[in-house]
């Protein structure tokens, strides 16, 4: 199963990227756990600055923005 | 080039409306029709033209650009980078930490976020196609001038004492964030993206700033501001940058009332100190900024900025009479 994190001080544009991966992992029939990373030594330690973040399995693949519908797909289908 | 949007307004305003041009509410409708119209387009195009463009410009990059450089270098490159970077405000506070985490001086950083939220393109263009590209550029000139010597100042009384202790703590790591968007499809998707996200996020300062300039516009009568706001009056100016402070919109959301005061005779180093008081100090910033100031820094920053405001006014409004 795979693990969302999304990196993000809990600004709106946050809980609307982890709000769009609950919705997208549903629509598929995706097993995802969602986790929202708060702690701004955490989020750093990823190295990202600009918020929200997206990590899957640690690995960083988004950051500075709400991901696109599309983009989220790809990360639950890849 | 701009003519189309005033037609539109005239036929509007006095054609369907049937309003009389020469009546108040005739030119505060015709103001708001034409602004509404203008400032809207030039917005989306814009905004979806530079988001092709700066996908690539990231906040994580910049970091990695300016850290290292000699100050003659890194302190123009912040103010420079800080106006054409998007960043929503909710970042600062990670920007903030991930560039003293670099090794970016304060001062640096500070001018970084000074320069921010005061200059960006899209408030340059839009200043540009209502007062002219003259009145653009010295706004964009003061803003990063006030960039540099705010950072400066901060660094020259060594403040790095009122930042937050955690803040030195943290440690940043290393990624390398995979660029989704490479093709022309994804980049058209990303732009058409920003132009939802920022008009979404700025239209209604920008629909207040219009209402309320067809409103000085077309109800104010210009001995008013003769009276109050002449360059004579010594006042205008820490008055103008004092009212700005409270008041909270984005750049673009200004810029009707801008219009509308120049119209009126306001002389220019006034009308430039309400603008960069309105975008650049502004309440919520100050309290996402808490978090890695300490309330002496963040009461230094305000003052610098004030100091730096009234200084941009009188010297605009004595060179420029």
């Amino acid at each position: 199963m795979k693990t969302f994190k999304v990196l993000g001080s809990g600004c709106c544009n946050c809980n609307t990227t982890a709000d769009l991966i609950d919705r997208k992992a549903k629509e598929l029939g995706v097993d995802v756990t969602i986790e929202k990373v708060t702690e701004m030594g955490d989020i750093l330690g990823y190295g990202v600055m600009s918020t929200p973040g997206v990590v899957v399995d640690e690995v960083v693949v988004h950051a500075g923005g709400t991901p696109t519908p599309a983009q989220v797909e790809d990360w639950i289908k890849a | 080039m701009f003519a189309i949007f005033t037609r539109l307004a005239d036929w509007l305003a006095y054609g369907i409306f049937g309003l009389d041009p020469a009546s108040s509410l005739g030119h505060a409708v015709h103001f708001f029709i034409e602004d509404v119209t203008k400032i809207f387009f030039l917005l989306s195009v814009i905004v979806f033209a530079i988001g092709y463009f700066r996908s690539m410009l990231t906040p994580e990059r910049v970091r990695k650009v300016v850290a290292g450089r000699s100050r003659a270098v890194s302190y123009p490159m912040a103010v420079g980078l800080g106006a054409v970077t998007p960043f929503c405000s909710c970042s600062s506070v990670p920007l903030f930490i991930g560039f003293l985490e670099a090794g970016i001086p304060l001062g640096v950083t500070m001018a970084f976020l000074i320069a921010s939220p005061m200059i960006n393109e899209v408030a340059v263009v839009v200043l540009a196609a209502a007062v002219g590209w003259k009145v653009a550029a010295l706004y964009v000139f003061a803003g990063l001038s006030v960039g540099i010597v705010g950072g400066l100042v901060i660094e020259y009384f060594k403040l790095e004492k009122w930042v937050e202790d955690y803040v030195w703590k943290i440690r940043m790591g290393e990624t390398n964030i995979q660029q989704t968007s490479t093709t022309f499809k994804d980049k058209l998707i990303y732009s058409w993206g920003q132009v939802k996200e920022i008009v979404g996020k700025i239209w209604i300062y920008v629909l207040v700033g219009i209402a309320l300039g067809a409103v000085l516009h077309g109800f104010v009568p210009q001995e008013f501001f003769l009276k109050y706001a002449s360059a004579d009056n010594l006042f205008a100016v820490p008055s103008a940058v004092i009212i700005g402070i409270p008041l909270y919109s984005n750049a673009t959301g200004v810029i009707p009332i801008v219009e509308a005061l120049m119209a009126k005779g306001v002389p220019i180093g006034t009308v430039l100190a309400l603008m960069m008081s309105v975008a650049a100090i502004s309440l919520p910033e100050i309290i996402i900024l808490r978090k890695v100031l300490k309330p002496k820094l963040i009461a230094t920053f305000t003052g610098i900025l004030f100091v730096a405001f009234i200084g941009v006014g009188y010297l605009f409004n004595a060179l420029l009479i």
